[in-house]
């Protein structure tokens, strides 16, 4: 265990906070410093602290280009963390993650309805995103009951198959849109940063909201781990809180989904890296995966910007080249 | 005082009543252990005791309150569950298992407090399990794992303590040993003590009063030699037993006859 888990939770968070927090700086500072139109350090830091005209090209590309990239990169990666980390733990399996159960797909079929309808980006195709992610979730749920809740083949097989039902309905949806549409709707499908404007990066916000309520049920969560009647038992009403964890996380999935596509096993990969460095407590595993999440998804970025030569990839492409191996170690340990 | 009043509960599950109108009550300070046969809704009174489920029919008093009258909170805070089963296979660390028992007692924005923790190395004192309190759960030994459950329990501090089967996984010394603790508890911290049980003799030993089960339904409650004669017995388990006392304790013997 890289800290001493004797150690008071306050100083262990403290700590924790204060280098991810740092890393999350450093990566979106390595961030800002990168694009293909070859700034220099200078440049980019004057136009930072407003030494740099406002209509020159230097400050459109840091205000408007690079920094809203890297701050949508890590409101997602976030998101997508914490959304692994909470889905981990009320279904208790570690395989499960919002992109692999097809929540994250629900909400894509939900997004790209509402864009072939021709709604507004928000509320209209973030509501959309909502239901659809809402939708199989309860189908999800439905499965793991069935099962008791512990099985994990049932419920990654029942993940696959709505991941396969909403491509269907994705593809669908494709050849039903007009041909201005489709650039729109393939930006969702593969899980792309690259279309981030400082003017929907409001559309973050509500994000705060979901955090806060996440970490403030990060104790009971812990207790959720060991069961849920030994949770009631020791007076968590589980059927709420389970409620209040799934509807936050799905709304905050949904508002991520609908403004970067279909980024897959960030919740698998960052959840399960920070629980064997620190330790099953959700009161340090909430906010490590909250920056941590950040920092992972900016970094992700920058490879996905950096390794092509001359253009680019979406950044879907990194994070599942990083995260399906995995996802196939996990599970072939879990069955030796 | 009376600690805890079954009255003619009916839970109904799978289209049949696993408690079919059973009624019981136990005073305050008492320990009753609840035996019978396999299927006989043992495990059953123990969950509507502690909230977890709901009655058909019927109802549950704790301190002469109905059970819905209290928040899961405030249940949790008087009635502690030691579960039969629960997935320890986890890498928390003893003392932050037994430190879970705290959280009746937390609002959703404390953290625990010095006393908190104080309470903790005291429940894990009283269970013998101080010295393992940096080691991991799932690294435990089944009877280890048991007095961390015991000591989680008694570190919520209830009134009435609740034992699902707490000797069946355990070799004959930690048996005994986990018997002796409910004994001291009963005895130093004047708990309430409900406690499942297929082992008669230990049952005997330790219990003051017994209430026999079969088929959701009571046989018959009181004392140890009142309930423990080879007619009941064969009544509610169909099977042969002898009842004598032990040539050297003088406790009450059961044994089985083929």
């Amino acid at each position: 265990m890289l800290l001493n888990r004797h150690r008071s939770l306050s100083r262990r968070l403290l700590i924790i906070v204060l280098i991810l927090g740092f890393v999350l700086l450093a990566a979106m500072t390595a961030s800002l410093l990168t694009g293909s139109s070859g700034l220099s350090v200078g440049d980019v830091l004057a136009a930072l602290f407003g030494q740099t005209e406002k209509t020159s090209a230097v400050y459109a590309i840091v205000w408007r280009i690079r920094l809203p990239r890297a701050v949508l990169a890590a409101a997602v990666g976030a998101t997508l963390s914490l959304g692994g980390l909470v889905f981990q733990a009320r279904l208790r399996n570690p395989l499960a993650e919002p992109y692999i159960l097809g929540i994250s797909g629900g909400a894509a079929v939900g997004a790209i309805g509402a864009m072939v309808a021709g709604l507004a980006m928000f509320p209209g195709v973030t509501l959309a995103a909502f239901v659809g992610s809402m939708l199989v979730m309860g189908v999800v749920l439905l499965l793991s009951r069935g099962s008791g809740g512990e099985q994990s083949d049932s419920l990654l097989l029942g993940g696959v198959m709505m991941n396969a039902f909403c491509s269907a309905c994705i593809m669908f949806l494709f050849s039903l849109s007009q041909s201005s549409q489709l650039h729109h709707i393939l930006f969702w499908l593969m899980g792309d940063l690259s279309t981030a404007e400082p003017e929907r990066l409001w559309l973050l916000m509500p994000l705060w909201a979901c955090f806060f309520l996440i970490l403030v049920l990060a104790r009971p969560m812990n207790l959720l781990l060991t069961g849920r009647e030994s949770a009631a038992a020791l007076g968590v009403h589980v059927q709420r809180l389970s409620w209040v964890l799934l509807s936050t996380t799905s709304f905050m999935v949904s508002l991520v989904v609908s403004q970067a596509g279909l980024v897959g096993f960030v919740g698998l990969v960052v959840p399960h890296f920070f629980r064997r460095l620190l330790g099953p407590d959700h009161r340090i595993l909430a906010p490590a995966c909250i920056l941590g999440g950040g920092a992972y998804l900016v970094l992700c970025d920058l490879l996905a910007r950096a390794l092509p030569a001359g253009g680019e990839m979406p950044v879907g492409v990194v994070t599942a080249l990083i995260g399906a191996p995995l996802f196939i170690f996990l599970l072939w340990r879990s069955r030796t | 005082m009376k600690a805890i009043s079954i009255l003619d509960l009916t839970v109904r599950a799978g289209g049949r009543n696993i408690l079919d109108g059973l009624s019981c009550e136990v005073r305050q300070g008492d320990f009753l252990a609840v035996i019978g046969p396999n299927g006989a809704g043992k495990t059953t009174l123990l969950r509507a005791v502690s909230g977890l489920l709901t009655p058909a029919s019927g109802e549950v008093r704790i301190f002469q309150k109905n059970l819905t009258a209290y928040s899961r909170r405030a249940l949790a805070a008087t009635v502690a569950l030691v579960p039969q089963q629960m997935n320890l296979e986890l890498p928390f660390t003893v003392e932050e298992t037994v430190l879970m028992g705290r959280s009746p007692h937390l609002g959703l924005l404390e953290r625990e407090r010095r006393e908190d923790y104080d309470i903790a190395r005291q429940a894990m004192f009283f269970t013998g399990i101080d010295h393992l309190s940096g080691r991991r759960l799932d690294q435990l030994s089944g009877g280890e794992r048991q007095r961390v459950l015991i000591a989680r329990a008694i570190c919520q501090q209830p009134r009435i303590m609740l034992l699902d089967e707490p000797t069946t996984a355990l070799d004959p010394a930690h048996q005994l040993a986990v018997m002796q603790l409910m004994s001291r508890l009963l005895e130093e911290e004047g708990m309430t003590i409900l406690m499942v049980s297929h082992d008669l003799n230990l049952a005997a030993m330790f219990a003051g009063r017994i209430l026999l089960i079969k088929d959701g339904q009571g046989l018959a409650s009181g004392l140890p030699e009142e309930i423990l004669t080879p007619d009941r017995l064969h009544q509610a388990y169909g099977c042969s037993m002898s009842v004598d006392r032990h040539p050297l304790s003088g406790a009450i013997r059961v044994s089985l006859i083929s």
